[in-house]
């Protein structure tokens, strides 16, 4: 990082200390499940993977959890679903998809099994309920990532 | 299999903001545990470490905490990227392998580098999950609103334990955050970071813990009253929070039944609650009677979350049970991951 300025702060016992930001770059090729799923979300379809005794993953599973048998069996699924767990995120991080408090959420989406992480939209933690029902909102530019959907709201809002 | 025990037991000071770095911070303690021991340096044969390369933001951080062992003359030495306990299994294997008589085991981390919340979401999937950046209270917090859903833990008991532990942590001295709150006045504050209100939370914390472990007639030698290592056993569930029951820990069940917990009394047993519902779920699982069990006396992670450290020392708390005569039979327990995701448990006995 050329021409940036290092921050140097004298800390109250004499040290000396200075901000140390890690990334990690790379680029990895995602195999055939992932990125699928990914690829469709880009789509505006979410997608998963039927396992050998008819469970259905979202996401995917590469492999039946049971059995180890790779699973190829894919399986659109509704972008609206219900709330299995919640909780909530009082001061989101910065590289969250969304910049106001909001609720975490493992979401039974409709038509399958398992349940995924997601955040919600909502006004308050009194507005989420487990049982509640959701619906993706995707975003506007989307790439082959799992923040393409943007986050969850409440049907009926 | 060799009869192993803990014989000795160090924790520095567990602090926030520590401007040491990592071989600074292990100096001491690792000094402390040999001097306890009454060995030298020179008496160990096998040395195992617990550390993240993420905490300390360096790769292979873990050869220059070499350093703060003393490299010369050569020693044989092994490093896991799991907390000190998990170091400690691997020590614990090799004395069983014939490959040494005595380990020194340690652990460290230092919370205060970054936002621990934040940086936990590593943990997840890299595709699916940690680009979310969910962070830590909120996937415990998915975790607790499973339990508290099924039943398996109640409100009262969060508060309870994190009472206790705020109570056993003025005893103990060395934590961060302790106070004398009765349950009820925890319960009336305010739900923060919903379902937890702030004393759900761990105090995340700097810290160090060292260990050594010992077969056999070394042990006796060592420590007027071993810990013996009766059996010990570590499972781990799925990663993915969707595929699991959070209401229960499903791998924590798994090692306690491998070594026996319920077979005999349990006088203390030190578990590894970074958030307060960890307690319940991991009294349920043990299978423990808290009528007949101290729990966590030291107060554990809850008030001094010394991250990669504090599981280890949960190992050093119950054998220091043993080595007092406060208890004739201890249990151990360290977790690491999401959602108490990998689980280890040790039986430590007396005689």
């Amino acid at each position: 990082m050329a021409g940036d300025k290092l921050q140097v702060t004298f800390e109250a016992d004499g040290s000396l200390s200075a901000p140390l930001t890690l990334f990690y770059p790379y680029n990895r090729t995602l195999g055939t499940t992932v990125a699928r799923f990914l690829s469709s979300l880009a789509d505006k379809r979410i997608e998963g993977t039927k396992a050998q005794d008819g469970r259905v993953f979202v996401p995917p599973a590469e492999f039946d959890p049971s059995t180890g048998t790779p699973l190829t069996e894919w399986v659109q699924v509704g972008d609206e679903g219900t709330v299995v767990q919640w909780s909530w995120q009082p001061a989101p991080f910065e590289d969250n998809t969304l910049d106001q408090p909001f609720a975490w959420a493992l979401i039974l989406l409709d038509g399958a099994d398992v349940p995924m992480l997601h955040a919600v939209q909502a006004k308050a933690a009194a507005t989420m309920s487990i049982g509640m029902r959701v619906k993706a909102v995707w975003a506007e530019d989307r790439t082959p990532e799992i923040s393409a959907i943007r986050c969850f709201e409440p049907v009926g809002g | 299999m060799r009869d192993v025990a803990i014989v000795a037991f160090s924790e520095g000071p567990v602090t926030f903001g520590s401007t040491s770095t990592p071989v600074e911070m292990i100096v001491p303690t690792v000094h402390d545990v040999l001097k306890q021991a009454g060995i030298e340096r020179t008496d160990v044969d096998f040395w195992c470490h617990g550390s993240c390369d993420y905490m300390t933001g360096q790769p292979f951080s873990f050869v220059s905490a070499v350093d703060a062992l003393g490299a010369w003359p050569p020693i044989i030495e092994s490093h896991v990227e799991m907390d000190g306990a998990w170091a400690l299994y691997e020590a614990w294997i090799k004395i069983q392998t014939g490959e040494a008589e005595v380990a020194l085991v340690f652990g460290n981390g230092k919370s205060s580098a970054g936002d621990m919340n934040r940086a936990l979401s590593l943990q997840q999937d890299p595709y699916t999950v940690a680009p979310l950046w969910p962070g830590m209270t909120a996937m415990e917090g998915l975790g607790a609103c499973a339990a508290l859903q099924a039943g398996t833990v109640t409100e009262r008991q969060m508060a309870e334990a994190a009472s206790r532990a705020r109570r056993d942590g003025a005893k103990n001295g060395n934590v961060l955050v302790s106070g004398n709150e009765s349950a009820d006045e925890l319960l009336s504050r305010p739900v923060t970071a919903a379902p937890f209100r702030d004393h759900d939370i761990p105090a995340m914390a700097d810290g160090v813990s060292a260990v050594i472990i010992a077969t056999g007639d070394v042990a006796k030698k060592i420590a007027k009253r071993p810990a013996w290592i009766r059996a010990i056993d570590h499972r781990i569930d799925h990663q993915n929070l969707g595929w699991r029951d959070l209401a229960r820990s499903t791998s924590a069940a798994i090692a306690a039944s491998e070594v026996g917990v319920h077979k005999d009394k349990v006088d203390v047993a030190e578990l590894h609650t970074t958030f307060s519902h960890h307690e319940q779920l991991l009294i349920n699982a043990l299978q423990l009677r808290p009528d007949a069990t101290s729990i966590t006396p030291s107060g554990g992670a809850l008030v001094g979350n010394t991250l990669m450290a504090a599981g280890l020392s949960r190992f050093g708390h119950a054998a220091r049970s043993i080595f007092s005569g406060s208890a004739d039979r201890a249990v151990a327990h360290a977790q690491q991951g999401a959602c108490l995701q990998q689980n280890i448990v040790a039986v430590l006995e007396g005689n």
